[in-house]
């Protein structure tokens, strides 16, 4: 390792490259692209939960004066269900090519069964209502437990489970030492089951995409997503365009939240493109977003934890049910292998069950599934904390995974960062005040609750160009989109190397033509894996600043060092020569060697996990159920602040994301199957007032695999948060909540019933 | 995708002929923050936008003689904040419009849009009840006036006969020692539609109540006069016993519906709450502490 001390960039709040453009309204997003002859795509989707199409009459569409073309599944790649699976990272193409287009079934309302491109916007709507479907309807089931019945209505009438046609499509376990053995030495047993709802990434930008299709199939992208590449593969895959006739390139990106690791327009514009021979341009509504893009998996997960009374757990027992919707896929790895991964727990089984049913297919959201089976985990340890007597922090300690626990899900864990958050959580300013009094004249009571976390993170492929100009500055292009402020990240750690000022460094995203592959922006991957090859790309960079001063001198290369931003003799004895800066070997190039610069493309290996313990201070407001939170407190093990300012953006950002799963986002569905909340007026994500200032405590364990230290951080900040509110607003109320959301109603009921915890 | 045309009349007289010559494809646009979000939606397709906000009348904001107060029915909630004198007379109904939307909405939303569009949430709307105003509507066959709680019939549909718009809102003279005061419950602190939503107004002398009204919104297909609420409260000196007789007039009126907003127990339930917080508001700015 060799993490850089003193450093002058690494670790300062620079300002972001793309900071200017944003505030000012210069970005592009995709929705922000035009081009001459564009036209307007528009999708035509199912009104109903379950059909089976029996067939599609599109030529009164085709008539309508301003339509200049019309898709269906018949224009897009089919994977059949038999040849088997067709991956693309954790995708499969089969469930892909049926859900960007529906084939012989339809199989939620709002799953696409046909696009048209008009002229307008307008005539393109007024077209696809001239679209006759003939649907046989089907019953359908949206709840786990009626999904799960043995009599429910089967999707994907393939499947088997059991030897029966079934909607679990599939179990994963991890499992560690003997179950029964486990619970039998423990003094206390506490299970209880936990559900929560589908909620919705919210991101702010709608998807879209403007398509172009030239004459020779060149085919341009400009679309919002966590991955041009992915955007590339995915569309050449459901189009049949070879990869190389692509280009794919990444607009500005409004939120993502791993909804946008999928793709849902792209194949669809790019086959009217095709057909048209016009530039097509598709932008969702919100409600399309809410209808028909994913949001995370309704879960039913029971979780059973056995101690012994000096606050030993021996065995734990975790059963986690997700929704995946449509197609299988729902993030039950998620929930399975991080939930208990915090804990050094001898006998443990944990499994994930995948369900399908009719709504809309899941996408990623931060963390996926490892939020939902926390919830669960953490609410239960909260519970056998106090049947213990025992404080819910100190508890965690005598339980906590560190260097050697071997985690259920496979590694024994190197250096890991888990006590530490729990220490400094205890030792925080937040743990150490006292709750402080409500305004008890209009019944309002206070809680604290406390809650860990733990994500695996990523690293995979990523490629970069380190260039110098001309005039002796710095272009950086590497091929992720940039969701979280990982050019900032970037900027810091190539000024630090070059001994330059940040300002001096400028840092792109290339496309899918002009850079090497790069996997999606996703799994907190970005900044661990892109770092590594631009520091390396550097590290070349200097190689050649230093040989190229060597020259000049005329002393060997070994024999120069790079030091602010030029090179010097490493020592006296080298020989007396005046430093080069960057700026005079730039302007040398051209007569020693040629342009400068390097690029390296890697498949990087070491991300480490990881944790955060949150503290969180509601206040209820008894008469009228309502739930706020007045103080939170996010410690994470964050490896190595490269930026400070946007690793707390992303502890905030995943905090008030928890808060509101936790307390009001749900997606609520009609007696129809329909979702009856497709819009921010009711399905209800925290605004900026219903939170409190979220305070952040960066534990810095640097990952010893990585030359800055850095170890993934964006989604670790959303895994505690739903039990730790849970945990405070038992804590003020003596009264357990198994369901999310904790909305004012379901509150206020529960404090009418006077239902009373069952552990006291 | 038939064109919308759009009309800025300078008089009334204008715009209520251009509005009763296109009939039942014509529609009013005050601020336009329900309207433009319902054209868009394709809720309702216009053929004709009169825009009322060309008209004077319609957005000013007077004192009158007697000390009471004219409103035009398309005046903004930020004019109606900036007004020196209105909040200070009537702070229970600037709170309730001013509770509207967020500061980028309040610059065009108005008490007459929430009113018209017959929203049986509108804020402003229980808090107008509960000032007792009076509204003015013109139409064809000239001008009338009306209670504010006669205006809206339901869901999206008002009293108003065809070709007619509503014009003003008259607020009476303030009696030494009244206070009003408005509430909304929503599950977030802003950006949200009310579950239920109580405007109280009323009036002390010597600490006895000798006058009070109170509006209520959310709970029924319109937004409500609870007569009964207002009655518990006269005579009494605002105690306990008076304050839970009028929470219990105002969950008798409740006929709500369960729906994604909220329970039929819970709305039922926070009718009562909010008739005592916001009476003991209203008591509050009575009194003038
Ligand atoms: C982001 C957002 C947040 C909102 N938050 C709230 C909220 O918190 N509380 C709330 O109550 N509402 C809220 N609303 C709804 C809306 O802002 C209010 O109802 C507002 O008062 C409408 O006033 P307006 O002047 O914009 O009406 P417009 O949209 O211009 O008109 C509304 C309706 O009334 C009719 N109309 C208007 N004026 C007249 C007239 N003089 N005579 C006859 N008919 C007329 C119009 O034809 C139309 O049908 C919100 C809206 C948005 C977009």
């Amino acid at each position: 390792m060799n993490l850089v001390t003193n450093n002058k960039w690494i670790g300062q709040r620079t300002i972001r490259p793309d900071g200017m453009d944003k505030v000012t309204g210069r970005a592009q997003f995709a929705a922000d692209t035009t081009m001459p002859g564009m036209i307007w795509g528009k999708v035509l989707r199912s009104p109903h939960p379950h059909a089976r199409i029996r067939g599609i009459d599109t030529s009164k569409a085709e008539k309508l004066a301003g339509v200049k073309a019309v898709v269906t599944s018949r224009d897009i790649v089919d994977f059949t269900i038999e040849k088997g699976a067709v991956m693309l990272g954790i995708q499969d193409m089969r469930w892909m090519c049926r859900n960007v287009m529906a084939r012989d079934k339809a199989l939620f309302p709002g799953h696409p069964v046909a696009a048209v491109a008009a002229t307008t916007e307008a005539i393109a709507a007024e077209a696809c209502k001239l679209i006759e479907v003939d649907y046989e309807v089907l019953p359908w089931s949206i709840e786990i437990e009626d999904a799960i019945l043995p009599d429910a209505p089967i999707l994907h009438e393939f499947n088997r489970w059991e030897g029966k046609p079934s909607n679990i499509m599939s179990r994963i376990e991890h499992k560690k030492g003997d179950l029964t053995e486990g619970f039998a030495s423990a003094d206390i047993v506490i299970e209880r089951t936990f559900t929560t709802r589908p909620v919705h990434q919210g991101y702010i930008e709608p998807h879209a995409c403007l398509i172009s299709v030239a004459p020779d199939g060149k085919t341009t992208i400009w679309s919002s997503s966590q991955g041009q590449f992915m955007v590339r593969a995915m569309t050449s895959m459901l189009t049949g365009i070879p990869q190389s006739d692509i280009r794919a390139i990444p607009a500005e990106i409004g939120g993502g939240f791993g909804g946008k690791t999928i793709v849902y327009l792209e194949p669809l514009a790019t086959m009217l493109a095709k057909k048209s021979g016009r530039p097509v341009k598709m932008v969702m509504t919100r409600e399309e977003v809410m209808r028909a893009t994913g949001p995370t998996s309704g879960s039913r997960s029971t979780v059973k934890i056995g101690v012994k009374k000096d606050g030993t757990i021996t065995a734990a027992h975790g059963t986690f049910y997700l929704q995946a919707g449509a197609f299988p896929g729902s993030p039950i790895r998620g929930a399975a292998g991080c939930s208990f991964t915090p804990y050094d727990i001898p006998n443990l089984l944990s499994e994930g069950f995948d369900v399908c049913s009719n709504r809309s297919k899941v996408a990623a959201y931060r963390a996926p599934g490892a939020p939902i089976g926390a919830y669960a985990v953490e609410c239960v340890m909260d519970e056998v904390a106090g049947a213990l007597k025992m404080d819910p922090l100190d508890f965690r300690l005598k339980n906590a995974a560190k260097q050697g626990t071997k985690a259920a899900h496979g590694p024994t864990f190197p250096r890991i960062g888990y006590i530490e958050t729990v220490e400094a959580a205890k030792s925080s300013p937040h743990y150490a005040a006292p709750l402080g009094e409500a305004d008890k004249t209009s019944g309002k009571v206070r809680g604290r609750g406390v809650a860990s976390g733990f994500w695996f993170n990523a690293g995979g492929e990523s490629s970069a160009q380190v260039n110098i100009t001309e005039d002796g500055n710095v272009v950086v292009t590497t091929g992720h989109p940039d969701i979280g402020g990982s050019r900032a990240g970037i900027a810091n750690i190539c000024a630090e190397l070059l001994g330059i000022d940040y300002r001096r460094v400028s840092v792109i995203i290339g496309d899918t033509q002009t850079i090497g592959f790069s996997n999606l922006t996703g799994g907190s991957r970005v900044l661990f894996a892109s770092s590594m090859v631009v520091t390396q790309s550097a590290e070349k960079v200097i190689q050649t600043l230093r040989e190229r001063a060597a020259k000049i001198w005329n002393i060997d290369p070994e024999a120069v060092k790079w030091e602010q931003g030029a090179a010097h003799p490493v020592s006296p004895n080298a020989g007396q020569f005046e430093p080069l800066t960057l700026k005079e070997l730039a302007e040398k190039a051209p007569a020693m060697g040629g342009p400068i610069g390097a690029g390296v493309q890697l498949n990087t290996q070491g991300a480490d996990g990881g944790f955060g313990t949150h503290i969180c201070d509601v206040e209820i407001d008894t008469e009228l159920g309502i739930a706020r939170v007045i103080r939170y407190t996010a410690v994470q093990d964050v490896g190595r602040a490269i930026h400070p300012g946007y690793v707390e953006g992303q502890l905030q950002g995943g905090v008030a994301q928890g808060i509101g799963w936790a307390l009001n986002e749900e997606y609520i569905y009609t007696r129809e199957g329909k979702v009856d909340n497709p819009g921010f007026l009711d399905y209800r994500m925290p605004v900026c007032s219903d939170l409190p200032m979220l305070d952040c405590i960066m534990v810095e364990v640097p990952n010893p695999k990585h030359p800055q230290g850095v170890k993934g951080v964006g989604e670790v900040p959303l895994v505690p948060v739903m039990a730790a509110v849970a945990n405070a607003i038992h804590n003020a109320l003596g009264l357990r909540f198994y369901s999310l959301p904790m909305s004012p109603p379901k509150v206020s009921a529960a404090l009418d019933a006077g239902v009373r915890q069952a552990a006291e | 995708m038939a064109d919308i045309r759009y009309l800025a009349p300078r008089t009334l007289d204008e715009a209520i002929g251009a509005f009763a010559a296109a009939g039942s494809a014509a529609r009013i646009l005050a601020g336009g923050t329900d309207l433009l979000v319902q054209v868009r939606s394709g809720i309702v397709k216009p053929g004709v936008i009169v825009d009322i906000k060309k008209i004077s009348e319609m957005t000013e904001i007077a004192e009158t003689a007697d000390g009471g107060f004219r409103i035009g029915a398309a005046a903004s909630g930020m004019a109606l904040a900036e007004h020196p004198r209105f909040g200070k007379v009537w702070p229970g109904v600037l709170e309730a419009v001013n509770l509207i939307g967020s500061k980028q909405v309040q610059g065009r939303a108005s008490a007459g849009g929430n009113l018209c569009n017959g929203s049986p949430a509108g804020d402003s709307v229980p808090a107008m009840i509960a000032a007792g105003a009076i509204v003015t509507v013109q139409g064809p066959d000239g001008r009338r006036e009306m209670k504010v709680e006669e205006v809206p019939a339901g869901p999206g549909r008002t009293n108003l006969k065809p070709g007619e718009i509503l014009v003003s809102f008259v607020l009476p003279p303030r009696a030494p020692g009244s206070g009003d005061a408005y509430l909304r419950m929503i599950p977030r602190t802003e950006m949200d539609i009310a579950v239920v939503g109580l405007g109280v107004s009323l009036t002390l002398e010597n600490g006895v109540c000798t006058a009070a009204r109170v509006g209520l919104g959310a709970v029924a297909p319109t937004a409500l006069l609870v007569e009964a609420a207002g009655a518990a409260l006269i005579g009494s000196k605002l105690d306990d016993a008076a304050l839970e007789k009028a929470a219990e007039a105002c969950r008798s009126a409740c006929r709500p519906i369960d729906d994604k907003r909220g329970t039929i127990a819970y709305r039922v339930k926070t009718a009562g709450v909010l008739l005592k917080r916001t009476a003991a508001i209203a008591a509050q700015r009575a009194t003038g502490k």
